[in-house]
């Protein structure tokens, strides 16, 4: 089954990590990155721009509506993603608690809607 | 013929409590499809009812029961199969998984029900739902019931039926026994449910609805089956011996006028001395294991006043020592203000007191009813009646039921030489 993994986590304690507890994250992804590829449940997965870059569209009455920022305010926002296919949400469950953000934000574990 | 139809339905009756779980979980493995499963399982009792009154009560009801509804379901799947090539059991129904199945139901192994147990309660459900479907699937109790149980419409109880099992189809919550690695911490989630199950039927006092008395019977069935089903999980059977010992003195907690009686003043000979022994037993098995668990300490608490001659005889210096080992396994301040009330009866109200205030200072227990109605009573062995009726009043202020706000007016007039304002 494919799952999306939404990394939810509080961006702006991560906009204040000094230079090398960034980059020691960035290691901490790139870890843990590699050992999923090599898992063979990787499919696809990236980092976001903070909210401060988001857009939100919506069309009304055949009106493009633009927004600046997210679509909701609140204080965890997904700063990334992970697409895994695994066996099950127990294996799903068992990814994301490996994922570093899980240690200090969130990891939501959503089916994709297989059509 | 009156009574042949009487035999059949208390034969059909008794295999629905001893088989309908089995029967559920084997045609889930089997389908893969919840809520065909349950229907095909009715079916299958429904006919019952006619066929064993024609032909007679079979040898065998659980494996006459379980071909039966499992014919009826691969019925259904190869019609649905028809229907559409895409339907997603035909991988899954094979023939030699139908030979299997045959072969479970007739030598009762392959008990499917411990897998279903562990599914129903799986941690990604929410624990509402995670009651609901152990009652459901499990229990064979109708949606209708379980609405009753836990006083919620019908309607809102089917939804949640639905969403859970939605949830398991489509989050992909696998159906099977967790692997080792998992193994402890989801027993844990299952204990717990069938505790919450006991403990909900337990509160429950005479007068109300029955079905929620039932709930204490179906918890300690499915303790049952669960101990049975993990010999080797002592928490299982500290569970299962917890339960027993204190369904054994339900009988005498509540008077003819349907008032709360406390344990120190219970007539014992209302206690079911039978299931004291049954649970007693129970607990000693476990503890030999030598792995002990919140439930085994409870249950070892539970032991020695159930098996207490008389109040009196209450051995509190051991429950205090049991007390500190449950702090020490479950640091929590629920236990921690049990602990003080053990402390109070075995070395006087003042140190049982100095306890609870320190818990009351923390704020921990801030708006729990039990935390005042505690301070009340040892502030009343203590002779501190102004002090003891502030606290009863603040206990009756959070009371949950009617028995309990009697219970505390009662004693509030003890203190105070006057009635008390009834709510």
């Amino acid at each position: 089954m494919r799952y999306l993994l939404m990394i939810c986590t509080d961006e702006s304690a991560i906009g204040a990590l000094s230079p090398e507890e960034g980059s020691a994250m960035l290691a901490e992804y790139g870890k843990f990155g590699e050992e999923m590829t090599e898992r063979g449940v990787l499919r696809d997965g990236a980092r976001l721009r903070p909210t401060t870059d988001a857009t939100t569209v919506r069309v009304r009455d055949g009106e493009v509506l633009l927004a600046d920022g997210p679509f909701a305010e609140t204080k965890e926002q997904v700063g990334g993603y992970f697409l895994v296919d695994c066996k099950d949400l127990d294996e799903a469950i068992e990814i994301a608690s490996k994922i570093p953000g899980a240690q200090h934000g969130t990891i939501e574990v959503r089916p994709i809607w297989e059509m | 013929m009156g009574d042949v139809t009487a035999a059949v339905e208390a034969a059909v009756g008794r295999a629905f409590r001893d088989e309908w779980g089995r029967i559920v979980a084997t045609l889930i493995r089997v389908t893969g499809d919840w809520d065909l499963a349950e229907e095909c399982a009715q079916d299958a009792f429904a006919r019952a009812l006619e066929r064993w009154g024609r032909d007679g009560v079979p040898r065998n009801p659980g494996a006459w029961l379980t071909t039966t509804a499992r014919n009826r379901a691969l019925d259904r799947v190869r019609r649905a199969q028809v229907e559409s090539t895409k339907y997603r059991q035909v991988a899954i129904v094979s023939n030699s998984d139908d030979a299997h199945v045959d072969n479970d139901a007739v030598n009762g192994i392959g008990d499917d029900r411990l897998t279903l147990m562990f599914t129903c309660c799986h941690p990604a459900l929410s624990l509402e739902a995670q009651v609901a479907l152990t009652l459901r699937t499990l229990a064979g109790l109708t949606t209708a019931e379980i609405a009753r149980a836990f006083l919620v419409p019908e309607p809102t109880m089917a939804k949640r039926l639905v969403r859970a099992k939605a949830k398991i189809r489509n989050a992909g919550i696998p159906y099977r026994v967790p692997p080792a690695h998992l193994l402890p911490e989801r027993t844990d989630a299952v204990l717990a449910v069938l505790y919450l199950l006991f403990n909900e039927g337990y509160s429950a006092t005479a007068g109300a609805d029955h079905i929620r008395q039932r709930l204490c019977f179906e918890a300690v069935e499915l303790t049952r089956t669960l101990a049975a089903l993990m010999p080797d999980e002592p928490e299982a059977s500290g569970l299962l011996a917890l339960m027993l010992l204190h369904d054994a003195r339900r009988d005498a907690r509540v008077d003819a006028a349907g008032d709360l009686v406390p344990l120190g003043e219970q007539d014992r000979t209302r206690w079911d001395h039978d299931t004291i022994a049954e649970g007693s037993a129970r607990l000693e098995a476990a503890l030999r294991r030598g792995e002990v668990g919140p439930y085994q300490v409870q249950a070892a608490i539970a032991a020695c006043h159930a098996t207490a001659p008389d109040a009196a005889a209450t051995d509190w210096e051991q429950i205090v020592r049991l007390y500190d080992r449950l702090a020490e396994l479950q640091p929590t301040p629920v236990v921690e203000l049990n602990r003080a009330v053990a402390v109070a009866m075995a070395h006087g109200p003042a140190a049982g007191l100095r306890m609870v205030d320190e818990l009351a200072s923390s704020g921990m227990l801030a708006g729990y009813r039990l935390l005042p109605a505690t301070r009340a009573d040892l502030l009343r062995r203590m002779q501190r009646r102004d002090e003891a009726a502030a606290a009863y009043e603040a206990a009756l202020a959070l009371a949950a039921t009617d028995a309990e706000r009697r219970y505390l007016s009662r004693r509030l007039t003890e203190v105070t030489g006057r009635r008390a304002p009834t709510p």
